[in-house]
């Protein structure tokens, strides 16, 4: 019955406010914010830090492979275009393309380059061969401090990728703000609670056994609250993807990282 | 497909000891878990690792469905003579990758 009472107490409660005079929701400290990697354990650090070690960088290798790899007699390689590499370009992701005013992120981005210019099929998101190319792009901006800042071309991405992020959602009712932003450092069973930021993706996560993306993370989450998560790839998340990324303002990008 | 990656100094001195590194990408599917629909996953994992110097052993080990995914070995040697090493790694269907790293004993 107690039950009963406070489940229907607080539906009156979320009815009631209104965006107008709901408070403000808190934010890190520019001053707190902290890469997943502060939160691991010393011998997973190492893990991460050794690229002898790290199991990422075998996708970093394969990555580099299909980079240079040149698919039929009329088709460029990435290499060809991108001759010095591109260094620092995952600090900038995700970016609103100029022509279609669509938000890209790096698998976006790539697949859009295979269509626009390698007249190539576009990879699957989670891919194998998809994976490996992003990181081994987002490898070369290892170490490059996060720098996505919002303008008039891309704010309706960042308030959906926001409103996603605060938005209770699934059976446990539970937002991603909740855990992440006030909530992080306390402990959820085994785990310590991070403060959700991506710069380690596409990351080696050890649950996983394998290299996956930021998106599969985001489903993990969603599915981890019971909710239903968004297929891979879907203009939502990437959304996300780019609060995330103006969220870790400053982080130095980790990729290919080592997470639990 | 299989990704390989060694971290073995090029150079050395005579009976110093050196540290090896060798890396492989593998599933190591334990056979002992289950897919969405309940059907078991079968078995697929290597079962043995070999690291020869010159033709001579110099480490080997045997896996087993513990082992986790992408198996990391790290191990020490004392550099005795220049030569060739030579990783093999064999998994239970006979199927072996191999790659050879050199190193430079003074």
């Amino acid at each position: 019955m107690m039950r009963t009472s406070a489940i229907a107490c607080s539906m009156v409660l979320a009815s009631c406010g209104d965006a107008s005079d709901a408070p403000e929701p808190t934010e890190i400290a520019p001053s707190d914010i902290q890469s997943g990697y502060t939160f691991l354990t010393a011998q997973t650090q190492t893990l991460q830090d050794d690229p002898f070690e790290n199991p990422g960088y075998l996708w970093v290798d394969r990555g580099e492979q299909l980079f240079n790899m040149i698919a039929g007699p009329a088709v460029p390689s990435c290499a060809s275009c991108h001759s010095d590499g591109l260094i620092g370009v995952a600090a900038r992701y995700p970016s609103v393309d100029g022509q279609t005013g669509a938000l890209l992120n790096l698998e976006g981005r790539i697949n859009q380059c295979r269509t626009e210019h390698q007249e190539l099929a576009v990879l699957p998101y989670e891919s194998d061969a998809l994976l490996s190319l992003t990181a081994y792009v987002a490898k070369q901006s290892q170490g490059a401090p996060l720098s996505v800042s919002i303008d008039h071309t891309n704010r309706q991405f960042y308030e959906t990728g926001r409103d996603y992020f605060l938005t209770r959602r699934g059976q446990f009712n539970l937002s991603c703000q909740q855990c992440h932003t006030e909530n992080w450092g306390k402990q959820l069973r085994g785990d310590t609670i991070s403060q959700g930021h991506g710069n380690g993706f596409p990351t080696y996560r050890l649950e996983w056994q394998s290299l996956g993306s930021l998106h599969r993370r985001l489903r993990d989450c969603d599915t981890g609250v019971r909710a239903e998560p968004l297929p891979y790839g879907d203009p939502t998340y990437v959304a996300v993807e780019l609060y995330l990324a103006t969220r870790a303002d400053g982080l130095e990008v980790e990729s290919p990282a080592v997470r639990r | 497909m299989s990704g390989i990656r060694l971290a073995v100094p090029e150079t050395a001195t005579k009976g110093e000891i050196v540290e090896i590194k060798a890396l492989i990408r593998h599933p190591m599917e334990s056979g002992f878990r289950r897919g969405s629909r309940g059907e078991v996953i079968p078995r697929d994992i290597i079962t043995r690792f070999e690291c020869d110097l010159n033709g001579q052993r110099v480490f080997a080990s045997d896996f087993h469905p513990a082992v986790a995914a992408n198996p990391l070995i790290t191990f020490h040697m004392r550099a005795s003579e220049s030569g060739d090493l030579t990783f093999r790694w064999i998994d239970q269907n006979g199927q072996v990758w191999s790659e050879i790293a050199s190193i430079l004993v003074s």
